[in-house]
């Protein structure tokens, strides 16, 4: 077929020629992975074409939260529009359906981290819930006083708060893996701090401060050497790696649906069956119940156990149309795409004078967290939006990282695989702006 | 808070005495883009003294601020008349407590508690940066001077 010469033909031709040119990529174990049209992409997610104050938005704030495909907001749609009902309670067709959908869901997900069957995936609302959702049925009837709890110095206060409370309540002690000047977890240090007093080790797999990519499978083999149970906090990891709960040997592993294209108000909780079946309930109320009698309650079986009240149903439905709407990619070829992002945004801030990167792993996911002498965050931030791009500023919710790092805060760029090089370039550009308005 | 009896710190504020919220309005209607119009909010702030380190205190510090913001102000019962300062490590932030002070330092009590700061960051187009969002740290501090000057 020859292609006719018109201008729009020859503008989307050379359009795709660049994005295959640069989008060509190796994965990281140096494998060819197919060429990824990015602009193709990005007319799924129809939050990105717009103007932020006057400019095209740039949006770099993955990390808080990522923007969704016109898939799971239509799979959101067609569930109120066409068969909203209440689950498992239904004696009547709509009901069923809705059940059908919420269940498969639920498979969809189990099956995308490799657990082993439907009733290890919890709903809730997102890892925060999940992980209290741990502590308080697993940890608070598992733990005793003088038992230890091991964190790292990575962790979001998702992940440290919830232990607190824990080890306030039982009597636990919590101990945190120190970080080197990369913000890589000291594992000879991680070595130390086991002792069979050991009971949970909790760690993120990918850190929203630092992007840094924490070895979970040697985590966890340590962890389960002393009879330690190890919960990972993934909401950082979902929308970058695949994940492989079974590879991983973890037993907990806490993400949410937003973090990863899908919607707020939904997350998973993974748990080992073994370990789903001894704990006791969370919280109380219907779902949850087998039966219900004023001189004692029956509980219910997995995974409903867990689930008291009505869930969130079209979130559940949207999650998963999420993780569909990836498994059409090859999930390689879009992370050789962020690490090529990233790597450009590294490029560019050696031009940068007076900015230090904030986290340096080896292992590193898309983001990009910095400062530049004298110009505050905060600063960055208002000044960056005043140009189309949305960063995130201030400490990320990981308080006791930023005063081990003797900072109050970064500012912090995410990328997802639907950002392009130019925007990566534009916000160095605006960036560059920033700094001579200041000079 | 605390009332700060250095009135000599407060007088080598030009906020509010030599500029004026006249000359601040009339300025921004000259600026068109957000070069020029956080240019000057910067430079403004570079007009507010600084404040001695003393006072750089948590009984003066504004909470709810993603940076750190501090506030001390000095009353005069003679000239019942109210002299503001205010301090912070951003500079936008500075920048816009400028304003602030341009608009309700050196005015009675009563006047700095009636001003409607709403309106006027509306109409130099700075609204956004006063809304009741989570973490506002201005909002914070205009509250805050008002309770003081309605407390008088
Ligand atoms: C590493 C990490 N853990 C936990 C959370 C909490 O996730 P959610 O707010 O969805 O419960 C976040 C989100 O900010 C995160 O980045």
């Amino acid at each position: 077929m020859t292609p006719s010469l018109t201008k729009e033909s020859l503008i989307k031709e050379s359009v795709t020629k660049e994005s295959t040119a640069a989008y060509s990529l190796e994965a990281a174990d140096g494998s060819k992975v197919e060429p990824l049209d990015i602009d193709r992409i990005r007319r799924d997610f129809p939050i990105l074409h717009q103007q932020v104050n006057g400019k095209p938005l740039v949006y770099l704030d993955n990390a808080a939260t990522s923007q969704k495909p016109a898939v799971v907001i239509e799979s959101m749609n067609r569930y109120y529009r066409e068969y909203n009902s209440n689950v498992h309670r239904g004696a009547h067709s709509l009901s069923d359906k809705a059940t059908a959908a919420f269940e498969a869901a639920r498979l969809h997900i189990a099956q995308y981290l490799n657990a082993s069957g439907r009733e290890e995936i919890i709903w809730v609302r997102g890892t925060t819930e999940a992980i209290n959702l741990v502590a308080q049925s697993y940890g608070r009837s598992q733990l005793q006083t003088g038992d230890e709890i091991i964190l790292s110095q990575l962790e979001h206060h998702s992940n440290i708060v919830p232990w607190q409370l824990l080890a306030e309540q039982v009597g636990a002690v919590i101990k945190v893996i120190p970080i080197n000047e990369k913000a890589e977890l000291d594992m000879a240090a991680y070595r130390q701090l086991l002792t069979d007093r050991t009971k949970i080790v909790a760690v993120n797999h990918v850190s929203n401060a630092t992007g840094t990519i924490n070895p979970i499978i040697e985590i966890s083999r340590l962890a389960h050497a002393t009879g330690a149970v190890v919960v990972v906090d993934g909401a950082q990891a979902l929308p970058h790696l695949i994940v492989d709960v079974k590879a991983l040997d973890c037993d907990f592993y806490a993400c949410s649906g937003h973090k990863a294209f899908g919607p707020t108000g939904i997350g998973a909780l993974y748990g080992k069956r073994e370990l789903l079946e001894k704990m006791p309930p969370y919280q109380g109320g219907g779902e949850m119940i087998e039966r219900v009698s004023f001189s004692g309650t029956t509980f219910n079986q997995l995974p409903f156990k867990f689930e008291a009240g009505t869930p969130a149903i079209a979130e559940a439905i949207g999650f998963a149309e999420a993780v569909r709407y990836l498994e059409q990619f090859d999930r390689k070829a879009l992370q050789a795409h962020e690490d090529r992002l990233l790597a450009r945004a590294m490029e560019l801030a050696d031009a940068v004078p007076g900015l230090s990167v904030i986290g340096q792993a080896q292992q590193k996911a898309s983001v990009f967290s910095f400062l530049v002498d004298g110009l505050h965050p905060s600063d960055m931030g208002t000044l960056l939006d005043q140009q189309g791009i949305a960063v995130r500023t201030g400490h990320h919710c990981t308080q006791p990282l930023m005063d081990y790092l003797g900072i109050p805060g970064t500012s912090r760029a995410s990328f997802a695989f639907y950002n392009t090089l130019e925007e990566v370039e534009k916000f160095f550009a605006a960036l560059q702006k920033i700094i001579r308005l200041f000079a | 808070m605390t009332g700060v009896s250095e009135k000599a710190l407060f007088q080598s504020n030009p906020l509010g005495s030599t500029t004026t919220l006249d000359e601040v309005r009339e300025n921004f209607e000259f600026l068109d883009d957000w070069e020029e119009r956080y240019g000057y909010v910067i430079d403004l702030g570079k007009q507010i003294p600084k404040m001695p380190d003393q006072y750089r205190i948590e009984d003066n510090y504004v909470h709810g601020c993603q940076s750190q913001v501090w506030f001390i102000h000095y009353f005069d019962p003679e000239s019942n008349k109210l002299y503001l300062l205010v301090d912070s490590d951003a500079m936008i932030v500075r920048g816009l407590a400028a304003v602030v002070l341009t608009a309700l330092s050196g005015k009675s009590p009563q006047d700095v508690a009636a001003f409607d700061m709403d309106k006027l960051f509306q109409d130099l187009d700075l609204l956004r940066h006063l809304s009741p969002t989570r973490g506002n740290g201005l909002r914070s501090m205009v509250q805050k001077i008002q309770t003081t000057a309605a407390g008088l």
